[in-house]
């Protein structure tokens, strides 16, 4: 028999968590354009307005849209017309599809059917992502090669050999947790992480990880190409790097899927290293039991929410902070220093488990 | 048919489609993305098998790492359409065109009268869901397969090595 309330609330999950994020990038560049005003001092966009309501300049995105659908299309004559096309599309694809294993709040049970908050508890979990994310390089890369332009081409290899180099470092500083929450899959670690360290410091993977943690956002700020490490399309030296030539919507596309990477990248910082949806020191079955089952999920759902938007904003707060690296020492740092601390913190990691 | 029927077709035709045009595009860039395709149907393939680990590993390995080297290698040299792929008919290309021919004609006699792509789960008396699962994977890996897995461990490491001595310039 085919399980119809089943099928339709996974496929009502798929959509909800997918309209939440891809609503949360207008935001996010909203939050980008006032907060670097904020911190370099200025006011930022707070004109647009809707019959004099401005929210805080909240209003400036749609005029944003509004302008990025208007404007002309534009392909240049040298560009190879079909694989430019296709290059925004084959950069957003999977940026689009890497939240699918991400749990968001605790198990839902509504009259006797128990609801995975998680559009897919897959049993290779964080692989997935992985698989996911070594993907984005594609389309920087044919977006680079296809419009036929130096800057691009070279924004193009500059992003193919970070992607590359970073990727490595990114599996490696995670395997840590794995091994220590025993588990690949997202929903088994933030569960390993409700329990509490000592008695008193909630098991995150922070706590039990350090250097990982550090290791894992150095290389998904490389991985999302956010400064410092926005080599790829570093403006004074490549104009913008591999999207150059785009116009309107396609480089809108562009924008969007960078954004998502970001959401994705403070997505899985929270899940791996912050307790993912447990707020520390409350139990999720105690808090259940106390304020009811919806509640309880609000709550969660709240939490990590809350958690996701800080690590949004480190993101934005750290563009604006540091400068870019040089190429060189953008490579040297991944390959002789990110890459041989996470193999001794996986060392160390399996020595200190094999005798606890 | 089966969903699992459906999708072994559609996943099996998108494959062999592709991994034609790798071998008919003129443009070299097409090829790789192709063959990326090609790659993507077969990790769909491991999981219509319930292997889902092989399915992960085959995206992140073949199509997220390797082929990510073989674009930005043909993007650096920068072929172009190549002009030398149109040379007459050598005997060479007769022979390779016999013999390809006389594979695809044995592989299609041993294979295609009793094949049955709705057979083609796991044996009975396993969960679908442990058979190819992670955890199946390493522990088959790290109790009974422990001695190859570390020879090949070995192996790879030797070839590491030997590529940064090759690639080390005299000083």
């Amino acid at each position: 028999m085919t399980d119809w309330t089943g099928i339709g609330i996974s496929l009502l999950k798929a959509f909800l968590v997918f309209f939440g994020v891809v609503n949360v990038v207008p935001i996010l560049v909203w939050a980008e354009r006032r907060g670097s005003a904020f911190i370099q001092h200025r006011l930022g966009p707070n004109r647009v307005n809707i019959a004099g309501i401005t929210l805080f300049g909240l209003v400036q995105p749609l005029a944003d849209v509004v302008k990025f659908i208007w404007k002309e299309d534009y392909v240049p004559s040298h560009a190879n017309r079909a694989f430019y096309v296709l290059a925004p599309v084959m950069l957003l694809i999977p940026a689009a599809m890497t939240f699918a294993v991400i749990p968001f709040a605790d198990d839902l049970v509504i009259a006797g059917r128990t609801i995975k908050m998680q559009v897919a508890d897959l049993n290779v979990g964080i692989l997935y992502v992985f698989a996911l994310t070594s993907l984005a390089v594609y389309g920087i890369v044919l977006a680079g090669w296809s419009s036929n332009n130096k800057y691009s081409l070279l924004g193009a290899i500059r992003s193919s050999a970070q992607m590359i180099s970073y990727e490595l470092a990114l599996g490696l500083s995670v395997v840590g947790i794995l091994m220590i929450y025993a588990s690949v899959q997202l929903d088994d670690i933030v569960r390993g992480q409700g329990e509490l360290l000592f008695g008193i410091l909630p098991k995150w993977g922070v706590v039990t990880q350090p250097v990982a943690f550090f290791l894992f956002l150095a290389a998904i700020f490389a991985e999302s190409n956010r400064l410092p490490f926005d080599l790829p399309e570093a403006e004074n030296e490549l104009v913008v790097g591999y999207h150059t030539e785009y116009s309107a919507m396609k480089f809108a596309i562009f924008f969007m899927a960078e954004y998502m990477a970001m959401v994705t990248g403070a997505m899985l910082i929270v899940t791996l290293f912050f307790g993912g949806w447990q707020i520390p020191w409350v139990e999720s079955a105690e808090l259940k039991a106390t304020v009811g089952e919806i509640p309880a999920f609000l709550l969660q759902l709240g939490a990590f929410s809350a958690k996701v938007l800080f690590f949004l904003w480190l993101f934005i707060w750290v563009r604006w902070t540091l400068p870019r690296f040089r190429y060189d020492q953008l490579m040297r740092l991944g390959w002789k220093a990110i890459l041989p601390l996470a193999l001794a913190n996986l060392f160390v990691t399996g020595i200190v488990l094999y005798f606890t | 048919m089966t969903g699992v029927a459906i999708a072994f077709w559609v996943l099996a035709a998108v494959a062999v489609l592709c991994s034609l045009l790798v071998i008919t595009s003129r443009n070299p860039v097409a090829s790789v993305l192709y063959l990326v395709v090609t790659f993507f149907c077969l990790a769909g393939l491991f999981v219509t098998l319930h292997s889902h680990f092989l399915a992960a590993i085959q995206v992140i390995v073949y199509a997220g790492a390797i082929m990510v080297l073989f674009l930005f290698v043909v993007m650096l040299l920068n072929l172009g359409t190549p002009q030398w792929f149109d040379v007459a008919t050598t005997p060479l290309k007769a022979v390779a065109l016999v013999l390809g021919i006389g594979f695809v004609g044995a592989l299609a006699a041993a294979g295609v009268g009793d094949f049955e792509p709705s057979a083609t789960g796991p044996a009975a008396g396993v969960h679908p869901d442990v058979l190819g699962s992670t955890e199946a994977i390493a522990t088959a890996l790290y109790s009974a397969y422990y001695l190859p897995f570390l020879v090949t461990a070995l192996l790879l490491l030797v070839a590491m090595v030997g590529a940064v001595v090759l690639a080390r310039r005299e000083r």
